[in-house]
């Protein structure tokens, strides 16, 4: 069962590291001919509107959203959560995205880098150990349709990871902390 | 919760990796790097080249600009500080941006030291010509490295010496044992137990991008080969004939660095490349990359 991560920018090694770790086989996406090579995929941390960018230019957009739509499990974190997510607040209204899970994704919610944060939050499907959860320009996901399930929230309430079916978006990065329960929660989706 | 922490300083420039980030001077240049796939940009009141061909004192940008053009995009925003002027520093910090570049293509406020980047929220990205100065950089807080190369020249020429340096002394330390580790970290000036980490894990303890004379998407992807994680482009976009175009080629090239079919199709029919300077022909004392220490 090979794990695609796309690789078009961001922080793809970190999550090709923490699969290894587990033992899990990977491939890096950056073209459509490597979508036929996996079973899962992970769209990483990085700058949403850069991959979004390339996703339209190298034509991996259709391809991908008919893989996830046949069931292919795919997880974004972060950048990789924006894109999948079918609505964006305080973002660019031109930036291309994958349009997969029925909700909002607000961008920097948070605010600059200087509000990035860690916190330790418990996880619904992960033993009841709370997870660290590193937050860097993070978005919230808002608006969620009912097909959508809440995994967790921080404090004031607001959602930070979710899934529909086979699609799983955080607003964290687990594959930044040694943690690897997020990763094998993914890989029994 | 923990705000500003080591792994949220160092992990914004993981998420920066395998990206371009572009020098801009106005919040519509801001507008065409983040439109044309940019990670992050640079606010500057002059790219290199014009500081290099204008001479004076170069320092910190206007606030006022670099408040325009943190407002005009949703990527994150760096600015520059002179070397060792940690007051320019916390101004910048004031100001919400993303990144401070404490970089040399200003003038030096301090020849003796560098600002102590531990005492700050915000990360810092600094210059290096090899491991033992990047390391005295990761020593003094550094979240993120770039190798210096040579700013506004258009030439890549010392670019590459500099990140050939950075990548081959690494290799070498992996191939030492304790007694040598300790000595070697004399000799390159660099905090023993920095040394020690590089060797155990063949990597720099932060990310290091490429900086300083890249103009084209092969310049681009030639730095990528040679194992940084992403490319900063300075006068090489704005100071072309076609900066939109330019600029949408080098992301694709450092994204795809290792398919040559595309670096080929990106690079056809774009336009003037910014024009080049050799650098034996630039007075020694006018060299931006021997700044810093």
């Amino acid at each position: 069962m090979t794990v695609g991560i796309l690789a078009l920018q961001g922080d793809f090694r970190e999550h090709e590291e923490m699969l290894r770790r587990i033992g899990a086989p990977t491939l890096q996406v950056r073209l459509p001919k490597h979508l036929d090579q996996v079973e899962r995929l992970i769209i990483p941390g990085g700058e949403s509107t850069t991959i979004g960018k390339l996703l339209a230019m190298y034509g991996l957009i259709e391809p991908l959203r008919a893989r996830v739509r046949a069931g292919m499990p795919v997880w974004g974190t972060c950048a990789g959560a924006i894109l999948m997510a079918q609505r964006i607040a305080d973002g660019r209204a031109d930036q291309p995205l994958l349009r997969l899970m029925d909700l909002t994704a607000r961008r920097n919610a948070f605010g600059s880098q200087l509000e990035s944060f860690e916190i330790d939050l418990p996880v619904d499907g992960l033993d009841s150990k709370p997870l660290r959860m590193v937050f860097i320009r993070a978005p919230v996901l808002e608006d969620l349709g009912m097909a959508v399930t809440p995994l967790a929230r921080i404090d004031d309430g607001r959602v930070v990871a979710a899934r529909q079916a086979n699609m799983l978006a955080t607003c964290f990065h687990p594959e930044l902390t040694p943690d690897d329960r997020m990763h094998r929660y993914f890989l029994e989706m | 919760m923990d705000k500003s922490t080591w792994t949220t300083k160092v992990g914004l420039a993981q998420m920066l990796k395998g990206g371009v980030i572009m020098d801009v001077v106005t919040p519509e240049q801001a507008r065409i790097a983040e439109e044309a796939g940019a990670v992050a940009v640079m606010a500057l009141e002059r790219v290199p080249a014009d500081i290099r061909a204008q001479g004076g004192v170069a320092r910190m940008s206007d606030p006022e600009l670099i408040l325009a053009i943190k407002e005009a995009v949703t990527i994150p925003v760096m600015a520059k500080a002179r070397i060792g002027h940690f007051v320019e520093a916390q101004v910048l910090e004031a100001l919400g941006i993303d990144y401070i570049d404490e970089s040399e293509v200003l003038t030096p406020a301090d020849e003796e030291h560098h600002i102590n980047k531990h005492k700050f929220r915000i990360p810092f990205v600094c210059g290096c010509r090899n491991l033992g100065e990047g390391l005295r950089r990761v020593a003094e807080g550094a979240a993120m490295l770039r190798t210096k190369g040579e700013a506004g020249t258009g030439n890549v020429v010392e670019a590459v010496r500099h990140a050939r340096a950075v990548y081959s002394e690494i290799r070498r330390l992996q191939t030492m044992n304790e007694d040598e580790l300790f000595t070697y970290a004399k000799n390159i000036q660099a905090p023993y137990e920095l040394v020690r980490q590089v060797a155990e894990t063949g990597r720099l303890p932060v990310v290091n991008f490429a900086a300083g004379g890249i103009a084209t998407p092969a310049d681009a992807a030639l730095l990528m080969q040679l194992g940084v994680d992403g490319v900063f482009v300075g006068s090489g976009i704005f100071k072309s004939g076609d900066p939109a175009r330019r600029a949408r080629a080098i992301v694709a090239a450092t994204t795809h660095y290792n398919e040559p079919e595309i670096i080929a199709e990106v690079s056809r029919g774009l336009g003037e490349a910014m024009v080049g300077i050799e650098i034996s022909k630039i007075p020694r004392d006018q060299l931006m990359a021997g700044r810093g220490w």
